[in-house]
């Protein structure tokens, strides 16, 4: 029993960080109607940033405070990841208006190939490290219950409270904000925002760089995880069965479809793989994706699409 | 009541739009004067959206200029008409879907709201306070249009009825001085479509709006309208009062037909 509850904690640690990921996909969704594949560059993009500036900034200026450095890398992440959406909407966006969904979809994938490229280019291709002080050690719980107690890495802990916390500002900042409210009403319809005087450049640079944000948090918490290198641009991979499981309409959705395959691919790994020959963990998200395309296309939380006839 | 016509308030010049080879506008010129309500009629295709279009900054016309309170402008896109004062409702429902009556009705408030986006995000106080004012001129549209009970509904459950009058609901947020209407009828049943004159007359009557509309039904078209004007095949065939434009012999062949 005590292992089973261990295996669905970490299951749940992972599921928060796809949640995450799949936050970034939800987002832009939401609010421009755009699927936006390069979620995951802009994982990996923000990632690097924020490890080379957390290694530079000391370097330029001789801060060596570790606290003071990381906060300052961060602010810098976080304006390069704002300078990126201001970039791409300019630079693709804007040129799009009105545009079918798979047409900016394309647009997206391009971006992808260039953030990943540029990311490279300009931070470095080697493995790096990120460092916030997140503490490593193990903690035990439940010792009283069960014999050796249920292993949870604080890590974990911290990083779940964090994406927490996110979740919960964006429903609000959302649900009852008129900026939210502006950039639900661009989701809908682009040409009816702009007919009220909604300003669509402006619009799409907030949504893009909340999503840049969001992208940094996840890239800042799996790097220090694992460290910063390219498979972080494939982890957001794993976050495309997420939302279709969560529906792509849904910030709840994008974090409950996170945890639930982060539970189900530990605990089938561990419980099935004996019997299956292992490897579970790789194809698990994609198959229930795939079942639930064929009975719920829309997903748990996701609006359901009736078209009148 | 009777109504004070004011001056022109929008002057459309020799405008021509064509869509590669296909001319949906020639040489178009008219003009609407204050609180007047101006028809655009004319069969389809005849390229009565395309001119509310251009009006409203979607297309830009390859010639001529169209004027607003005297000034003129060439390149408009619709953000820009909008800041001016202009509203449109839309021949093909243009509603946010997935979000409430009062939520649809509030976006259109977004150019009144004076705090910055910013401020917004965070409802720092001066934004709640923008808000909750906001909030009070939405209500009183709500009871204008009598749709009190819908509020909370999200639009895309309404019936079709119901959702045209929140786009006008929408349009009349944003307290315009010309209101662009593109057939607020079309697919209604008769009742609706007294309910809707009796809105467009209403808003005319109360707000003092200018109305430009495009409406299939002549019915109603001849007995609301002060001018109308005719178009067909992107050409104006017809410009004046309703009794006027319906002796009208260029208007009668393209609504009837000729023989030959």
């Amino acid at each position: 029993m005590g292992f089973l509850i261990e295996t669905i904690f970490g299951g749940l640690m992972t599921g928060m960080l796809y949640s995450l990921i799949a936050l970034g996909f939800v987002l832009i969704y939401k609010a421009s109607g755009v699927f936006n594949f390069a979620q995951g560059a802009m994982v990996l993009f923000a990632a690097l940033a924020m490890a080379r500036f957390a290694e530079w900034i000391p370097q330029w200026t001789g801060i060596s405070n570790p606290i003071a450095a990381n906060v300052l890398g961060f602010a810098a992440a976080f304006a390069v990841m704002i300078a990126v959406a201001w970039l791409i909407e300019r630079l693709a966006l804007s040129k799009l208006v009105n545009q079918e969904g798979i047409t900016l979809l394309m647009a997206t994938l391009g971006i992808t190939y260039f953030l990943e490229g540029a990311g490279q280019m300009l931070f470095g291709s080697d493995i790096y490290k990120i460092d916030v002080g997140m503490p490593k050690d193990p903690i035990f719980l439940f010792e009283k219950a069960f014999e050796g107690g249920v292993l949870v890495n604080k890590e974990d802990l911290y990083a779940a409270l964090i994406a927490a916390a996110m979740v919960a500002l964006l429903a609000l900042f959302f649900q009852k904000t008129a900026t939210g409210r502006a950039l639900r009403a661009v989701a809908d319809d682009h040409q009816a925002a702009q007919s009220i005087g909604i300003p669509l450049s402006t619009i799409w640079v907030i949504v893009w760089s909340v999503a840049g944000f969001v992208a940094l948090v996840a890239g800042i918490i799996w790097g220090s995880k694992l460290g910063v290198q390219f498979s972080l641009s494939l982890v957001a991979l794993k976050a495309l069965p997420v939302v279709i499981l969560g529906g792509l309409t849904s910030v709840p959705g994008a974090i409950i479809g996170g945890l639930l395959i982060g539970v189900g691919e530990k605990v089938s790994e561990v419980y099935l793989g004996p019997l299956l020959g292992g490897g579970i963990e790789i194809w698990f998200a994609y198959v229930l994706a795939l079942m639930f395309l064929l009975v719920r296309p829309q997903g748990l939380f996701g609006e359901k699409i009736i078209d009148r006839v | 009541m009777a109504k004070k016509i004011g001056e022109v308030i929008l002057e459309v010049k020799n405008i021509s739009l064509a869509f590669g080879g296909v001319k949906a506008l020639t040489d178009i010129s008219f003009d609407v004067r204050e609180h007047e309500i101006r028809s655009i009629i004319g069969p389809n295709g005849a390229g009565k959206s395309s001119m509310l279009n251009c009006i409203n900054g979607v297309y830009q016309p390859q010639q001529g200029s169209i004027s607003f309170k005297g000034q003129t402008f060439k390149h408009m896109n619709s953000r820009q008409v909008a800041e001016m004062g202009v509203a449109r409702t839309f021949q093909n429902l243009a509603l946010f879907k997935g979000m409430s009556v009062l939520d649809n009705i509030m976006t259109g408030r977004n150019l009144h709201m004076k705090c910055n986006l910013l401020l917004q995000a965070l409802r720092w106080g001066p934004a709640e306070r923008e808000e909750i004012a906001q909030r009070e001129k939405v209500e009183r549209i709500i009871d204008f249009l009598e749709i009190q009970a819908y509020r909370k509904t999200p639009v895309g459950r309404l019936p079709y009825g119901l959702q045209k009058r929140v786009d006008l609901g929408r349009a009349l947020a944003m307290e315009p001085k010309v209101l662009l209407l593109d057939e607020p009828m079309a697919g209604m049943n008769v009742e609706e479509k007294q309910d809707m004159c009796r809105f467009i007359l209403d808003v005319n009557d109360e707000f003092g709006t200018t109305i430009v509309l495009i409406e299939h039904d002549m019915g109603v078209v001849m007995d609301i309208s002060d001018r109308v004007v005719v178009l067909d095949y992107g050409k104006k065939i017809g410009d004046g009062e309703p009794d006027a434009v319906r002796q009208n012999e260029d208007v009668i062949r393209a609504y009837l037909g000729t023989s030959h």
